[in-house]
């Protein structure tokens, strides 16, 4: 359902102000988005400033600084640093992207974050992807072959069949995508999202597999292939640099092309 | 998500922080002027219905039509036929695979925009001219 507003308790209220541990000629604010569970009060927006001439030059870099020197509670995920793990996957001054790999520099004024979107909110910037990731599941990502693997070697591709992989299998499932999908956010519990999809085209287009019908039966369905209306929010999001939307124009011609 | 429910988690900002940029706004434009569209063609059948009810009907039909607000109406209405048209055919594409860089969201998007100025510009010229042969 549409529902533009934030329910009551998800309203943000003004937070604290925290200064700067140091000064220096380049200070830069950070509005960071915080929720207590253990509190019960609704979620508000904390404002840091910092020393950007003792900063990593990431937006992560802050988030850690602000977390070790002035409120070790700030919560957030990451863990590689480099946008391979997708953990750091939040909104950045109006955008979803990985934390670790943009530039503080390229943020104009101060900086705005806030968990992915409409996702229920862990704590502050951690939001619970347990329902997104229970929809990746139920594609059945992994390889559906009816033979068996040669026994002596791995079962071969040619170029051009590996080649249809390019743009597919670089997804590291942050979700950046799925969670700037205004379709999801209004029909999430039974469309799948594009990230989902991605996935399920990439087992479709894999030369290897032989579920492609099974696949495409599963899709066929008014919400979870087709509430996509090609909104673009998903590509253009995408810290990856994939292409979602694609990927499920790609499916969708499938299912035309089956029917004949 | 049962467990989100369940702990009433709150809802992280949407709509609310989320910047407006082409893709979307196109998109919702489309559909906003779809809706439009569905007015116009209640609008258009109620102006054949006058028409068959005879001059009367017709001339109070006429006066509406022809007052700055029946005007704004029919600009709308005509600017939301020609919008929907171009970005109808650029879902077209789509559904056919091409135009899916965002390179070429960008331009055919600007490509709509423009398009849907200028024909509706045209229409109106066309009709003005028209309608002072007819005086």
């Amino acid at each position: 359902m549409v529902q533009l507003r934030l329910p009551v308790n998800s309203r943000l209220k003004t937070g604290q102000n925290f200064p700067a541990p140091s000064q220096g000629p380049r200070m830069k604010l950070f509005h960071v988005y915080r929720y207590n569970p253990d509190s019960g009060e609704n979620p508000r927006l904390d404002t840091f400033e910092l020393n950007l001439d003792e900063c990593g030059p990431m937006v992560l870099d802050a988030l850690i600084k602000i977390k070790d020197e002035i409120d070790p509670t700030l919560t957030f995920r990451r863990s590689c640093r480099e946008g391979i793990c997708g953990s750091c996957a939040m909104n950045i001054e109006g955008t979803n992207t990985l934390a670790c790999i943009k530039p503080i520099e390229e943020c104009s004024g101060a900086v705005k974050i806030t968990p992915l979107p409409h996702l229920y909110v862990v704590k502050d910037l951690v939001a619970d992807l347990s329902f997104a990731y229970a929809q990746y599941q139920s594609i059945e990502p992994w390889i559906q072959s009816a033979t068996n693997p040669p026994p002596d070697r791995e079962r071969l591709q040619s170029h051009e069949e590996r080649e249809k992989l390019d743009g597919l299998w670089e997804c590291i499932l942050c979700f950046c995508c799925t969670t700037s999908c205004p379709s999801y956010w209004w029909s999430g519990d039974k469309y799948l999202g594009p990230a989902t999809l991605l996935q399920s085209y990439r087992w479709i287009a894999d030369s290897r597999d032989d579920a492609t019908g099974k696949r495409l039966d599963e899709l066929e369905d008014p919400f979870k292939l087709y509430r996509c209306h090609t909104i673009m929010n998903c590509t253009n999001t995408c810290p990856k640099g994939l292409n979602p939307a694609k990927a499920i124009g790609e499916i969708k011609k499938k299912m035309v092309e089956r029917v004949g | 998500m049962n467990d989100s429910l369940k702990k009433k988690r709150p809802l992280s900002p949407h709509l609310q922080v989320y910047k407006i940029q082409i893709t979307s706004l196109l998109s919702i434009l489309h559909r906003c002027t779809g809706m439009v569209l569905c007015g116009g063609a209640i609008l258009c059948s109620v102006w054949f219905i006058t028409l068959a009810q005879g001059s009367q009907a017709y001339g109070v039909m006429q006066t509406f039509l022809l007052h700055p607000v029946g005007l704004i109406i029919l600009l709308g209405l005509s600017f939301s036929f020609f919008y929907h048209l171009c970005n109808g055919l650029r879902h077209l594409l789509w559904d056919a695979g091409i135009g899916y860089e965002m390179t070429e969201v960008r331009k055919t998007g600007w490509a709509v925009v423009i398009f849907s100025f200028v024909l509706t510009g045209c229409a109106w010229i066309l009709a003005i001219m028209y309608g002072k042969l007819l005086s």
